[in-house]
């Protein structure tokens, strides 16, 4: 613990101050969607608790029963923005966490896969990375959905909406994870312990996992988190498209969508705070990221 | 080359499987003979092989199939939103060119003061600000708060400018940072200093010795980031309710359109791989360094 605590990156981490408040900020955000159904002053999907009579308060509005101040105003249905918002945080980081956990399972594989077995497999799979690289991640994810979505009955996607979002999001993400796990197996490929370990007769797949894999940890994390930050926002983009998750159970993106619509009626709160949660989210671990990649990956500069 | 074939059979795969044509034709009521009798008559009982070779000699000829939803040639369809979007691209590249090579250089150059600050943070806040959010701050100052611009639509001559602004934001800002990354870099360079040992002006200095050396970095992204344009027009597309190909996908995508996804598809992917190949033509005609020596050498 000690050793841990004079490390080199532990004591870059505490005298940078970027990256102690973006961690701050992450954190607080995080704590306030896992919290959400403790700390929310309402829950938003509990109807019985939803007041029409409050409907389109804006911020620091009393409630009509006067027991409590909506601080950030309330939705045409009577919804306690905060509230929703903390909900939607859940919901944001839910799919963004998973889609990218898929990412790099997807990713790391295919890139220990390509860098150490090479030749043939190697310049297929990373033909695929590449072409899936033209485009943009937004673009992929929103092919691969509405494929689903159209291979699909509606029934069946109904209920499996947000494993389709995740593994739409995580598909056009694994690509850049790929190649930088291939590229840091192949140098670690040509060194001499995992000659030695080759030598000694360990299946090869125990050589990639055992020793070529805990030298990829710091590139992936850093690419993990970064693709944190693009899978929320295209979580977010999706949603806001009309082709993401169900109105039922709605996250930044969806909470967004529908308070644009009430955009020209002057009710600006309903899309401004989700969009302002989004946008210190998504800058918050941006940060964090660049901050990483400075610290443990001195090459990738 | 693969690029287009990889995407091409993506393509086919899309079209073919994505939505139902037969549903399309009879509706709900269909009998099973009907059903089998369309599926021999539109050619969907032949091998997969001979289906693939059919799409490629059919979009080699123009023809992309028959949209679900418009019940319209995909063909006709993608014409008819096109010119919206290329007017809309066009805007907006132009822009953020024409404003973001300035303020790079002006950053690079007087980097201190107040304005460059303010350059910079913005450029930052306009980097990790989601395009629909852009989208939506724009609408509300200009269209409703202050009521000077347009929100949605393509009627007027002022309607471009709201989405443009917005499709054009993030180019901006890269375009901006990369012409002040390159400058900083080449102001130090040996050659540089030496331009002003000879007592040549700043003005010369800077804009025919620094900046022409900054172009060949800063077309490149400015071609790779057309496909940034290109994802983004979707989402400006979708906000300003701009009739463009971004909104034609979208909506396609919730109507499980096939053909028109994947004509889509096939569209950007020349739309990239010509731009790519334009770009490496360019080069050779900005940066003389890059020119093979001619004849036998």
């Amino acid at each position: 613990m000690r050793d841990w605590l004079d490390s080199d990156a532990v004591h870059g981490f505490r005298t940078s101050p970027i990256a102690v408040l973006s961690c701050l900020l992450l954190w607080l955000l995080i704590g306030g969607a896992v919290l959400a159904p403790w700390i929310a002053p309402q829950n938003p999907f509990d109807l019985g608790r939803v007041s029409l009579m409050d409907s389109s308060q804006p911020p620091m509005s009393p409630a009509a029963d006067g027991d409590r101040t909506y601080f950030l105003g309330t939705d045409q249905q009577g919804r306690d923005m905060l509230s929703a918002i903390l909900y939607g945080l859940r919901v944001s980081l839910l799919v963004g966490g998973l889609a990218v956990a898929f990412a790099v399972v997807v990713g790391v594989t295919i890139g220990l896969v390509s860098g150490y077995v090479g030749g043939f497999v190697d310049l297929v799979l990373m033909r695929i990375a590449d072409v899936q690289l033209t485009f943009p991640a937004v673009l992929t994810a929103l092919l691969v959905d509405g494929s689903i979505r159209a291979a699909l009955p509606r029934s069946v996607h109904d209920s499996l909406q947000l494993h389709v979002v995740v593994f739409s999001i995580g598909i056009s993400l694994w690509p850049s994870l790929a190649r930088t796990v291939r590229g840091s197996t192949m140098v670690e490929r040509g060194k001499d312990y995992v000659l030695a370990a080759r030598v000694i007769g360990v299946p090869s797949w125990r050589v990639a996992l055992t020793h070529v894999l805990p030298n990829v940890v710091g590139p992936v994390m850093v690419i993990a988190t970064l693709g944190l930050g693009m899978a929320i926002l295209a979580e977010a983009t999706l949603s806001f498209l009309g082709v993401g998750l169900p109105a039922s159970r709605p996250s930044l993106g969806t909470l967004i969508k529908y308070g644009g619509d009430y955009l020209y009626s002057g009710s600006w709160w309903m899309a401004a705070f989700p969009g302002l949660a989004l946008m210190l989210l998504v800058l918050a671990i941006n940060l964090l990221g660049d901050w990483l990649r400075d610290a443990l990956t001195p090459g990738l500069r | 080359m693969p690029v287009l074939l990889v995407v091409g059979f993506i393509a086919f795969a899309l079209s073919d499987f994505v939505g139902d044509p037969v549903l399309l034709y009879l509706g709900q009521d269909q009998t099973q003979e009907q059903r089998e009798a369309l599926i021999r008559q539109l050619g969907r009982d032949r091998p997969i092989f001979v289906r693939y070779a059919d799409y490629v000699w059919g979009v080699l000829h123009g023809d992309f199939g028959i949209s679900y939803a418009a019940r319209e040639p995909v063909g006709q369809l993608l014409m008819q939103y096109l010119p919206a979007t290329l007017e809309l691209a066009g805007i907006a590249s132009a822009l953020a060119v024409a404003v973001g090579v300035p303020m790079g250089v002006y950053t690079a150059i007087h980097r201190n003061t107040l304005l460059s600050r303010v350059f910079m943070i913005g450029s930052l806040i306009g980097v990790s600000l989601p395009t629909f959010m852009l989208g939506m701050l724009l609408i509300l100052v200009f269209s409703v708060w202050l009521g000077w611009l347009p929100s949605f639509g393509r009627e007027t001559v002022l309607s471009p400018v709201l989405p443009a602004v917005t499709l054009a934001m993030f180019q901006m800002t890269m375009i901006m940072r990369l012409v002040r990354a390159e400058m900083l870099e080449i102001l130090r360079a040996e050659y540089i200093r030496f331009a002003r040992a000879r007592g040549l002006s700043d003005r010369a200095i800077h804009f025919s010795h620094a900046l022409k050396n900054t172009l060949v970095p800063v077309m490149t992204i400015i071609a790779l980031q057309f496909g940034g344009i290109v994802a983004f027009s979707l989402v400006t597309e979708t906000v300003f309710e701009w009739p463009g190909l971004g909104r034609l996908l979208v909506k396609s995508v919730a109507s499980a359109d096939g053909p028109v996804m994947s004509a889509y598809l096939l569209l950007t992917a020349l739309l990239f791989v010509t731009i790519n190949l334009v770009v490496d033509l360019l080069y050779f005609a900005i940066d003389p360094r890059l020119r093979l020596p001619r004849g036998g050498a």
